[in-house]
């Protein structure tokens, strides 16, 4: 770590935003309502942010990441409430798992591209379901109820700021600029030197990674988890996240996310109508925004503290 | 010892040999001509030798040793980088990035250094940034360092591609058809330039081209390649005479003398 005037404020942002949400809610100023949205704000970006990685950086349509939220829910639920295991062994079993199921899905199907990835992808987030619905110590498609509520807004901003942080810091490294290289043109990475099967089943490990602890983190606040929260229609929601964002922006990501959740819960009251709305609202911000909310642009703060040394355009926290 | 040494090189789609027995031999240092009229498999042989295609029949030594089965950043990582006939530039990203991205085989530290900035990253980086900007600089290309590649005009972006490729290091560069689109004060320039980094940089180079003032103003050698089949090699002076190579490129007479063919 180096604590350039940009790191050390961004630290002091980071903390200053921890404290005034832990104040609201210790004040009691946070309905409960609010609150259910605050953490599907996180839980959402933490989602976004890794699925960008996959699909906005290294430029491979994945359609799974349902899936592998549902592996890091299911195997962190177990082991807390199963076998007793503290809350952080939990996420980070279910993290890993998740990572490996990145890694035995990515080593076949990365060989295909676009459409075909897509496909192959969204078929693995339905076997994870359907195995689910299947497996009795799981309790099947009723789901496993009685999961600790561990999850709270100290874990979830934890969570939220090390994806980001981890994820902003592997793109700004020559580990990132392979993958984006592969995204922008694979034959010429590859004759780059850049072994792009083993960057392309990285990212996809990563992002599952991520995508583990964003359903660790649901399990453990909702109590419950089905088999049917985590249909193809959420991976679609967070692609539609990533999309609306802008494909290879981080900094878009997090307000799409945060953005389509906050929508998505004022529009609650308003029943049949909400899809709606929700949809011309898509409609018109990708009819004159095709390339999403930011694009691949940043949002940093180098534009108010001058800079130092390093003068790229990428990837800013 | 040859740097580059192919042994009856051949390769058949379906019924097609696209190349077929072909020999080729380069010495460390040389500036060697690939010619041949459309089709003749010219880029096939520059994909055999990069792995993207996997001969059918045949050897490839580099270095003295087989690129038989490797794939193409195994074959990049033994030392030979290309250019493409269609440039292949990173489009959406800078400048510098695209040369930044063909250093990063050479970057000495791992992913856990990149996530927790750990010193040897910022030594890391420190050191390919530079490398890469002197790069900019040799190429001339520093003032667009920070614009997106496909912004660039034609000829700087033929110019950066041949900079990405030595940025890879190679020893051996294969230069597909460095001045297509290039009008004759660029061809020139171009020339002054393959001739300098080919000193500057210690290479071997490999070159198609159909501009013949430039394949015969600074080629030591020249292969000139008809349906897959070497059917002349020699200096630029034999070949301009070889009547094979003349009945490649222009047809024979109705009434013409018969070809009497062979090796120059």
């Amino acid at each position: 770590m180096r604590f350039s005037k940009k790191n050390l404020l961004s630290l002091a942002g980071a903390i200053l935003i921890y404290f005034l949400v832990y104040w609201l809610q210790a004040a009691g100023v946070i309905s409960a309502f609010q609150e259910i949205n605050l953490m599907m704000v996180g839980i959402n970006i933490i989602l976004a942010v890794s699925l960008n990685l996959i699909v906005g950086f290294t430029g491979q349509l994945a359609l799974g990441h349902a899936g592998f939220m549902a592996v890091g829910a299911y195997v962190s639920a177990i082991l807390t409430t199963n076998l007793g295991q503290p809350f952080p062994v939990a996420i980070l079993a279910g993290a890993c798992t998740a990572a490996v199921a990145g890694i035995i899905i990515g080593l076949p199907t990365l060989r295909l591209r676009g459409d075909y990835l897509a496909i192959a992808t969204l078929g693995f987030g339905e076997i994870i379901r359907g195995a689910a619905n299947n497996i009795n110590y799981i309790g099947g498609a009723a789901g496993m109820i009685g999961i600790p509520q561990l999850t709270n807004w100290t874990w979830l901003y934890l969570m939220m700021v090390l994806t980001i942080l981890v994820i902003v810091n592997f793109l700004n490294s020559t580990h990132g600029r392979a993958c984006v290289a592969i995204r922008e043109n694979e034959i010429a990475a590859e004759t780059m030197g850049i072994n792009t099967t083993y960057y392309k089943v990285l990212a996809f490990a990563m992002g599952a990674f991520f995508a583990g602890i964003a359903g660790a983190l649901y399990a453990h606040y909702f109590y419950l988890i089905q088999p049917a929260t985590f249909t193809f229609f959420r991976s679609f929601d967070i692609l539609v996240m990533v999309v609306f964002g802008g494909l290879g922006s981080i900094t878009g990501s997090i307000i799409a996310a945060a953005a389509i959740t906050i929508i998505n819960a004022a529009l609650q009251d308003l029943a049949v109508l909400r899809m709606v709305i929700y949809a011309v609202l898509l409609i018109v911000i990708m009819v004159f925004r095709p390339q999403g909310l930011m694009g691949t642009r940043e949002f940093t703060l180098d534009r108010w503290v001058p800079k130092r040394g390093e003068a790229s355009g990428s990837a800013g926290n | 010892m040859a740097l580059l040494e192919t042994r009856d090189l051949t390769i058949s789609f379906g019924g097609l040999m696209a190349v077929a027995n072909v020999d080729l031999c380069l010495q460390q240092g040389e500036l060697v001509g690939l010619i041949g009229p459309n089709g003749a498999g010219k880029t096939t042989i520059f994909n055999l030798l990069t792995g993207v295609y996997r001969p059918t029949r045949g050897e490839i030594i580099f270095n003295g040793r087989s690129l038989v089965g490797l794939k193409p950043y195994q074959i990049t990582q033994r030392g030979i980088a290309r250019t493409f006939q269609n440039i292949r530039l990173f489009g959406n990203l800078s400048v510098l990035d695209n040369i930044r991205i063909a250093y990063h085989w050479h970057s000495r530290y791992g992913i856990l250094n990149a996530i927790f900035r750990l010193p040897s990253f910022h030594q890391g980086e420190a050191a390919i940034l530079a490398r890469s900007q002197e790069l900019l600089r040799i190429f001339k290309l520093e003032p667009y360092q920070y614009e997106k590649a496909k912004n660039l005009p034609y000829g700087e972006q033929r110019r950066l591609e041949i900079a990405r490729a030595l940025a890879a290091r190679p020893k051996l560069l294969l230069l597909d058809e460095p001045a297509a689109g290039m009008n004759p004060q660029e061809t020139k320039e171009l020339m002054t330039l393959i001739n300098w980094i080919r000193q500057e940089f210690d290479l071997t180079i490999l070159l198609i081209e159909h501009d013949m003032s430039l394949v015969m103003g600074i080629c030591e050698r020249i292969y000139v390649l008809d349906y897959g089949q070497v059917i002349a090699e020699g200096p630029p002076e034999d070949i301009r005479n070889n009547e094979r190579v003349i009945e490649a490129y222009l047809g024979r007479e109705v009434n013409g003398v018969a070809p009497q063919g062979g090796k120059s």
